[in-house]
């Protein structure tokens, strides 16, 4: 059971569990590749498409490939760099992202996503979308505005009887996600928080607590994101 | 109203993989989902309220909001386009008073567009209350409308009635099938039963190795080897299913419509060879919302092939071999032609395609494996196994065996299907097809290629240009970008499934850029922006229909630059394409003052 699998990620050695991604094995080695999507231990969805990397010259999303032996990773390529910041700026002009005024500025893994990848201007056009604000939950605010449709609460939060907490609504951009009204009726001040941490941007926010933390003392205030396993150079 | 919703939940036994047929039923009794029905629908299968939605909101049949007592669907297809689409819509506009996307006549009637319903070879064609109309025209629409009034059924209201089993009383259909070209494989004339019995004495590897040795490949589109398909499902532990995709929702296609009209029991026979060679016990075919004029038929030679022994219990006499097919209709989403979309779907999801591994063949419906082949592929199967693997690999080219159902349609004489050996070139189907002065001819669809007259000597060939069977002629008169790109762009605007985040914005993105080249605000450098963007789409995106999302500009820039670029200023290197005067019209309006620039 503890054999482990060898692999390489732009030529470094690493080695990952078997059953392995290649993202969670990645982190492990010490390398970082980005995503926004990802969870720990959650059920991949690999719609970020972020974490994409390179094997036998073909684009894959690394949180969604498992390890295989001898297998060799493209990750830190030019190509690479450009496709993500791709995305990147996609979910910013397909939102409204107005990061001086967000609850989660400094905690938002897509702002920091914006600052490692030194995103400057977007290529694309803003579309400056119209988004509704559903404020009825007690506890949750969903600002659809700053969502990336990443669908970590969806695939995070299920009530005891295994019902899910969120679903998407629509298809194509017309995408949005939505909390329920039954499930979610009565939600604890832990579970609220826990939705919160677990959003990557500012579209769950809980509600009144939202500025707890001070702008200037987050997570990403100070190091960039994914510097604990790679620095940027 | 809550206890028929009760009962037909209970009818699928509560089963929330069931979800689709529920909401199906539910629509069509009431011609709408509400939000109370929602909560009954997610209370007696045990999943949440927005889950139920989730389903709702993904496919385009399924409404909130009642959709009228006639529900017009009018195809907004490019070929439904160049046959005369704009007026039959004006038609209909002004025959009710009100617009497409809108109920009129008091709720009564409703007009929606929708895109693609397989029928290109009749158009302008569209559906009302699942009966098909073809061949619209404003007078005709006239007609429809008033007998609409009226209170008509219908089913009462066709005209015309098609050919073949398109008379059945079971169809009583105004589709024509348009066969052109029958071919020596799927429409010759075999005994039905005969391939079944065959297999009965083989073992399920031995028929694996036979279809193996036809090499035969996948006829949806993606090519993949069939025996091998198959192979690897039965390395791994089952249940196993076989489903049949008959999603055929590639803008032009037509071809399976006219499989399950003429050749239902081919389909079936070869899903139950299918099964005998995974051991499967039960089979879905997914078809298309759209052909729903055909389930009492299909549903009909289903009871037949079960008396005849066909289907059903210990089939040909064979001990435990048993195999059941239950047809799983969609409700209008072109994404559920992906193999693990599709999947998905019948479970009663939206119909996301999922990430690989697993693959269908590991881990499919409900999580066990399954294959799933392309109704074209299944009738194959069992004239390979009637005739022998020799036979059919002696036909078409190196490495595409046998022959190729196509969809012809657009400006050309003779729409319709044709059987055709593999390796054809594209002139020498133009010219069968009865067509002159062609500008461009659009191969599989408008996930496939756009190509011109320089192309025309290639060949229709998995090692040439591969499709799954849509072939769409486009004429000398026609303007490329804007009867043909836009519609195809908006298509797939309409239709992705929206997780992706490339396809999911991107596809907008470049539509947007199209529109401002369109508009005369196009410079030199958002060419290259576009041929850009597409070609990450292409390498970022999960499935097939986000990779080739961008394709209708990619193969037009390609084949068509110069009519991208005559309508670019060259003159000019910077061009936002932004108007002042209509960005500041609204709040200008509210002062009551007109922009003055």
């Amino acid at each position: 059971m503890s054999e482990k699998i060898k692999f390489t990620i732009d030529g470094k050695q690493c080695l990952a569990k078997k059953g392995q991604n290649v993202l969670d094995a990645a982190l492990e080695n010490g390398v970082y590749i980005p995503f926004l999507c990802h969870v720990k231990g959650v059920k991949q969805a690999g719609s970020c498409r972020i974490c994409n990397v390179k094997v036998a010259g073909r684009t894959m999303t690394a949180c969604t490939t498992p390890v295989a032996p001898g297998m060799e990773v493209e990750n830190d390529i030019p190509e690479l760099h450009d496709l993500r910041l791709a995305i990147i700026e996609a979910l910013f002009v397909e939102g409204n992202h107005f990061c001086p005024s967000c609850e989660k500025s400094g905690n938002c893994e897509l702002q920091a996503l914006a600052y490692r990848y030194q995103m400057m201007v977007p290529r694309f056009p803003y579309s400056f979308p119209q988004k509704e604000i559903d404020a009825s939950n007690s506890k949750i605010l969903i600002d659809r505005n700053r969502c990336v449709l990443c669908k970590r609460c969806i695939r995070s939060f299920q009530d005891d009887q295994g019902r899910n907490l969120f679903a998407f609504k629509s298809r194509g951009h017309k995408v949005e996600i939505n909390i329920d009204k039954e499930c979610a009726v009565n939600l604890s001040d832990e579970l609220a928080q826990e939705i919160m941490d677990v959003c990557p941007v500012g579209a769950l926010i809980r509600k009144e607590k939202g500025f707890n933390e001070p702008i200037g003392t987050r997570k990403y205030d100070k190091k960039p994101i994914g510097s604990e396993i790679t620095s940027v150079v | 109203m809550r206890t028929t919703v009760k009962t037909i939940i209970e009818k699928y036994n509560n089963d929330k993989t069931r979800l689709m047929d529920i909401l199906m039923d539910i629509q069509n009794n009431f011609g709408f989902i509400s939000d109370k029905f929602v909560e009954v629908i997610a209370r007696e299968t045990g999943l949440s309220i927005v889950d139920v939605e989730q389903t709702l909101t993904f496919y385009h049949f399924f409404s909130k909001k009642p959709v009228g007592e006639y529900a017009v669907y009018l195809n907004n297809s490019v070929v439904a386009n160049m046959k005369g689409r704009a007026a039959v819509a004006k038609a209909f506009e002004e025959e009710l008073g009100c617009k497409f996307g809108n109920l009129c006549d008091d709720g009564k009637i409703g007009l929606y567009n929708t895109a693609c319903i397989g029928m290109s070879d009749q158009e302008p064609a569209a559906i009302i209350n699942d009966t098909v109309f073809t061949s619209l025209t404003p007078l005709k629409v006239k007609g429809i409308v008033q007998q609409m009034r009226e209170g008509k059924k219908v089913t009462e209201m066709i005209d015309v009635i098609g050919d073949g089993n398109n008379s059945s009383p079971l169809i009583n259909s105004m589709v024509f099938n348009n066969i052109r070209k029958e071919g020596p494989v799927l429409f010759s004339e075999y005994e039905v039963g005969a391939a079944v019995k065959k297999v009965t004495e083989m073992t399920p590897n031995e028929v694996v190795d036979e279809v193996k040795s036809s090499y035969l490949r996948g006829r949806g589109g993606a090519g993949f080897p069939t025996g091998l398909k198959w192979e690897f499902c039965r390395k791994s532990e089952g249940p196993r299913y076989i489903h049949c995709n008959a999603d055929e929702g590639e803008p032009g296609t037509f071809k399976e419509r006219v499989i399950l009209t003429e050749l239902p029991k081919l389909l079936f026979e070869g899903m139950a060879i299918a099964a005998y060679a995974l051991d499967a016990k039960e089979g879905i075919i997914y078809l298309r919302g759209e052909y729903k004029y055909l389930k009492n038929y299909l549903e009909a030679v289903l009871e037949e092939m079960k008396t005849a022994n066909l289907l059903g219990e210990n089939i040909c006499g064979k001990k435990g071999f048993d195999f059941e097919i239950r047809i799983q209709f969609g409700a209008g989403a072109y994404v559920c032609g992906e193999e693990s979309a599709l999947i998905e779907s019948a479970e009663g999801k939206r119909g996301e395609p999922r990430n690989r591994p697993p693959f269908p063949v590991q881990k499919g419906y409900l999580g066990m494996p399954t294959v799933v082949n392309n109704v074209e592929t299944i009738c194959t199967v069992v004239k390979i196994i009637n005739n022998g693997a020799d036979w059919f690999s002696m036909m078409g080219s190196h490495e595409s065996t046998g022959t190729k159902l196509i969809s012809v349609s657009g400006d050309c004489d003779f729409p319709g299907v044709y059987a055709i050996e593999w390796g054809m070139r594209i002139r020498d189907l133009l010219e069968i097809a009865g067509t002159e002065d062609v500008l461009a001819v659009q191969i599989g669809g408008p996930s496939g290629v756009c190509i011109g007259s320089k192309e025309f000597k290639r060949t229709i060939s998995f090692e040439d240009i591969p499709t799954g069977g849509a072939i769409t002629i486009i004429g000398k008169d026609r303007d490329i970008i804007k009867d043909v790109v836009v519609n195809y762009m908006d298509f797939f605007i309409d239709e992705s499934c929206g997780s992706c985040v490339p396809c999911r914005a991107i596809t907008v993105l470049m539509r947007n850029k199209l529109q401002k080249i369109i508009d005369g605000n196009g410079v030199m450098n958002d060419l290259d922006d576009l041929v850009d963007w597409g070609a990450k789409m292409k390498i970022a995106n999960r499935c097939g229909l986000g990779q080739t999302a961008a394709n209708p500009i990619l193969t037009t820039l390609e084949n068509f630059r110069e009519k991208y670029e005559a309508l670019i200023d060259k003159d000019s290197d910077y061009n936002t394409g932004f108007d002042l005067e209509k960005a500041v019209a609204d709040s200008c309006a509210y002062v009551d003052r007109v922009p003055n620039l």
